[in-house]
């Protein structure tokens, strides 16, 4: 029993020893701390306030921990012992109150960050955005660019600074769009359209994942999302339109049967009402999501 | 004939083949010794067919151990692929089998282990604590604890015959319904939860009803141990939040064997309605487990700070606000399924308002140790290993209940790692500061402390290294179930320092196996047989001067305790009290021990308490052959073990001779031997 008051203390160090290792290993490659996104980067500062917000809790507990075990372990005798005391108004209101403020505080900022960082709001930006639909299909991604009359697989490509409004959607077990450098996720589900806004700040290759469980490629289903220069990106997209591979119904059905590891593909898309048939396949009682609220509060 | 089951059934890869080789071994080794020592008949007698709640407790938490042993392979599977499985290498396992065995992994841990865990321990404790003789149910809680082992029995037989579930822990429609799963997987999944689900609610019934109704003349609510408090807010939840989980897995089994649409994306059914539901049920339950083990540290923090608990009343209180709001909360685990801002934001702020009652009782715990004598026995540990991994669960769980935060962090391995945090640093370091405290009480032999504070640093160090590397994974951008990725991303010494720490948590369960063995038996004497002798004999007595005496609870009183429980022997006699106590004040038992006025003669009246059955067991078995029959489509064999359950339930409720009275003069012998 000696050694127990030094307890809460290795508990502590070897806490602290681990945490930094880890950060350490981590590098400097922790895509959500390091934003290359308008809505990554909004999120990351509310990240960095919450944690310095929690502190205040975290801070005293570990404080008092350490130091109550330490004085008032039973071998110290000169440590004041009473058995009877067990309730003090003050100190309940100050561990009522100080969480309570501290929630509060939080709360208004959740309320305002779920507002101004829905997904489903659009970026106000003096800027014409581009709309991309996505589809998640067993196991690849399909974009539709239906103003530019285009479609790729497992690529999207957008110039930087330009609002992007993805529609979502799946032809596949549920999914989840993912651009961690870019910003936050949205479910992509059958017979339903959700929507998500994001806008890249810099030029660059970022990884996309698909973050829900959707069966055996599942690990495999990435994309790579490319924020290049409007002429990059202009030239790319009459580059695709030019190519001999067509996107209509058939292709479309061909596509979306079960497949691994599908290469980048480009395909000019023969069908603008692709996107509302895959929705429309799976009849007449389709959802779309709250599409009338889009930008406003 | 057998529907859909034929050969290709038990056909397996070698992992999984060795799996099973090693658990019919097991079994039959077990069945060897039983009939070598002749001791069949006794395990009948005295523990399969028995309704003290004590017995039946015991076997819950043997049950959950071996679970947690099958929970932690999967574990080890898991964390050895995602550490090998990068760029050329595909690691150890299949993609098939890596999904299957994370799906096995998250239900066996909830329901199997958490929950066994709990029902144990509720059962040894629950009655004692509030001064009773039995629960409320008595056949009931036998029944519920025999489908529990149906349950067991189904999902671990889905690695003999066929295959396991590969869509997650939760199932979600569509991958789980009959399109993407055509398999017997899903069905496997639905009906070991359907009848250990179905025992759970009965068993949280029971529970209500005996703290409701059996409480020890003079125990008031406010009278009540504080654990009891955590008891009742948990089985409320189960009240509530089971009949959820049954309807939906009832929805989703219909979905699969009759083609209905309550979940399909075609034909008018949503499966976000499933997510809903499902989550309905699964945000109460993370809080059905993690009340009693507040309770539990409670009762250890009091009594190893010989100090009356602080704040009693906002305790209470605190209670009473965590189980409220825990059904309010569901949404947050699907933030990112698009539900509009107003919506996210009122489930985000409900669920950080969760956290102010949880931090009023953290404060308290550490104030009832303010001014107390504070003795670093086992449970204290897990108790101070509790209070600094659950703080920083519960501020990445705050982090996370802001929705733009969860946007970046859902279905990631911070999220893996912060329900991790909660269920491990709370549920688990709860059940086991809770089995070292009461071990003496219901075996009369005290846990080794050597052994125990060596499994305690193992499983901390082990804790601290498996899952913060988590955390920064998942801010890479690392999402879960994966069970490859590209060497490029630059993961996988994060995930070697994972499996490290998942190997240590390993150690840190066997030792607890090993501080059990060598509490229990004395290993020079007892093994001192010439089988033994030759494998190894100098390394027992090694081990037994290693780990120091066995020590043993003679008094019934070993950690100078405050409640009820504390004052019967260890182990109580199967009545429990031979004269049931009168409560005049909260610790009750520290307020007999002050004033002490045992000088009175007590007064014996005739117990009458159940009698074994095995109906229960029966009841269960035909629900086992119904469910593995039903998974299989084998129509007449579910007809018949639906009839033959629904006969054996009839039998027994017809059944009027259920009692035995204990006479004055059997309690009399009974204890003077007691206390000779």
């Amino acid at each position: 029993m000696r050694q127990g008051h030094k307890l809460p203390v290795f508990i502590l160090l070897a806490m602290t020893v681990i945490i930094g290792g880890v950060f350490m290993l981590g590098g400097n490659n922790i895509s959500v701390l390091s934003p290359k996104g308008f809505i990554a980067f909004e999120q990351r500062q509310l990240i960095m306030f919450a944690v310095l917000l929690s502190l205040f809790v975290i801070a005293p507990v570990f404080l008092l921990t350490i130091g109550i075990t330490w004085h008032y372990r039973a071998s110290n005798k000169n440590a004041k012992y009473s058995p009877e005391w067990d309730n003090n108004r003050y100190l309940e209101v100050a561990w009522w109150g100080i969480p309570l403020i501290v929630i509060l505080i939080l709360s208004v900022v959740t309320w305002r960050s779920s507002h101004d960082l829905d997904p489903m709001r659009a970026i106000s930006v003096n800027k014409k955005p581009l709309t991309i639909q996505v589809v998640a299909l067993q196991w690849k991604w399909l974009f539709i660019y239906p103003e530019q009359g285009i479609a790729t697989i497992n690529q999207v490509r957008f110039p930087v600074d330009t609002p992007l409004n993805f529609e979502l959607t799946a032809d596949a077990p549920m999914n989840s769009f993912w651009i961690p450098e870019l910003g936050g996720q949205i479910y992509a589900m059958s017979g339903m359209s959700t929507r998500l806004h994001l806008l890249a700040t810099q030029i660059g290759t970022f990884r996309g994942v698909s973050a829900n469980l959707s069966g055996m490629g599942h690990a495999s289903m990435n994309f790579t999302a490319q924020a290049s220069s409007l002429d990059d990106f202009e030239r790319w997209v009459a580059d695709s339109q030019q190519t001999r591979q067509r996107l209509d119904m058939n292709a479309y059905a061909h596509l979306a049967t079960p497949s691994l590891n599908n290469p980048v593909t480009s395909y000019s898309l023969l069908n603008d009402n692709l996107y509302q048939s895959v929705i429309n396949k799976f009849g007449p009682h389709t959802h779309k999501l709250n599409s009338s609220n889009d930008g406003s509060m | 004939m057998f529907g859909r089951l034929t050969l290709e059934a038990f056909k397996h890869d070698p992992i999984t083949t060795g799996g099973i080789i090693g658990g019919l071994l097991s079994i039959l080794a077990i069945i060897v010794l039983l009939t070598y020592f002749k001791k069949w008949k006794w395990l009948w007698r005295e523990w399969l067919t028995s309704l003290d709640p004590k017995r039946i407790g015991v076997m819950y938490i043997i049950a959950a151990t071996l679970m947690l042993l099958r929970g932690a392979a999967d574990a080890a599977m898991m964390r050895i692929q995602q550490a090998t499985s990068v760029g050329g290498s595909h690691g150890i396992i299949s993609t098939d089998t890596f999904q299957q065995v994370f799906s096995a992994h998250g239900t066996i841990m909830i329901f199997f282990v958490a929950m066994g865990f709990m029902f144990g321990l509720l059962n040894l404790i629950v009655p004692l604590q509030i001064g009773s003789r039995d629960v409320a149910f008595p056949f009931l809680n036998s029944l519920s604890f025999w489908l529990y082992i149906a349950g067991i029995l189904l999902i671990n037989s889905s690695l003999v015959v066929g295959e396991f579930s590969a869509a997650g822990w939760l199932a979600y429609p569509p991958l789980s319904g009959i399109d993407f799963s055509p398999g017997v997987g899903v069905d496997y999944w639905i009906w070991s939860l359907q009848i250990a689900g179905i025992g759970s609610l009965m068993s949280g019934i029971n529970f209500l009803v005996t703290i409701i109704k059996l409480r020890a003349p003079g125990m008031t609510l406010m009278k009540m141990p504080i654990f009891i408090w955590s008891v009742l807010g948990s089985m409320m939840l189960v009240l509530f939040a089971f009949p959820i989980l049954t309807a939906t897995l009832a929805m989703l089994s219909l979905d699969r064997l009759l083609g209905m649409h309550f979940f399909t994306s075609g034909g008018g059914g949503n499966a976000m309605m499933y997510i809903n539901l499902i989550w309905a049920w699964g945000h109460p339950e993370v809080y059905i487990l993690v009340l009693p083990a507040f309770g539990i540290f409670s009762e250890v923090v009091a009594t190893f700070s010989s100090k009356r608990l602080f704040g009693y009343k906002s305790m209470v209180g605190a209670l009473g606000g965590i189980t409220f709001l825990s059904f309010i909360v569901w949404v947050h685990h699907f933030f990112t399924m698009g539900a509009g801002a107003d919506v996210n934001a009122f489930f985000g702020i409900m669920t950080m308002i969760i956290a102010i009652p949880t931090g009023v009782k953290i404060f308290n715990w550490l104030f009832t140790m303010f001014r107390g004598r504070i003795r670093f026995t086992t449970p204290m540990l897990w108790f101070l290993g509790f209070v600094m991994t659950f703080t920083i669960g519960g501020a990445t769980g705050v982090l996370m209940s802001v929705p733009a935060i969860d946007f970046q962090v859902h279905n990631s391995l911070f999220l893996v790692a912060h329900f991790h945090n909660m269920i491990i640093g709370g549920v688990l370091f709860g059940f086991f500061a809770g089995l070292a405290y009461w071990f003496p009480k219901f075996t009369g032999i005290i846990l080794n402390e050597r052994v125990g504070r060596l499994a305690f640093w193992f499983w901390i160090i082990g804790f601290l290294l498996a899952f913060m590397p988590l955390y920064v994974l998942g801010l890479m951008g690392a999402t879960r179930r994966l069970d490859h990725y590209d060497a490029t991303l630059g993961w996988q010494s994060l995930f070697i320092v994972s499996a490290i720490g998942g190997l240590c948590i390993i150690i840190g369960v066997g030792l607890q196996i090993l501080q059990i063995i060598v509490s229990v038996f004395d290993l020079q004497t007892t093994w001192n047989k010439p089988l033994l002798r030759s494998v190894g004999r100098t390394i027992l007595i090694k081990l037994d001067s290693l780990v120091g005496k066995r020590e043993f609870d003679k008094t019934g009183d070993p950690w100078d305790g405050r409640t009820l429980e504390w004052s019967t022997t260890s182990p109580p006699p199967f009545y429990n009290f031979a004269v049931i106590p009168k409560v005049n004040e909260r610790d009750a038992f520290w307020a007999m021990k002050k004033t002490a006025d045992n000088d009175q003669k007590p007064q014996y009246k005739d117990i009458k308490l159940p009698k074994n059955t095995g109906a229960g067991l029966f009841v269960a078995g035909f629900s086992l052959v119904a469910g593995f029959s039903i998974i299989w489509h084998i129509w007449w064999l579910a007809a018949v073990g639906f009839i033959g359950g629904l006969i054996c339930l009839i039998q027994r409720l017809s059944d009027d001779d259920t009692e035995l009275t204990i006479t004055v003069a059997e309690i009399m012998i009974n204890e003077s031997k007691e206390h000779a």
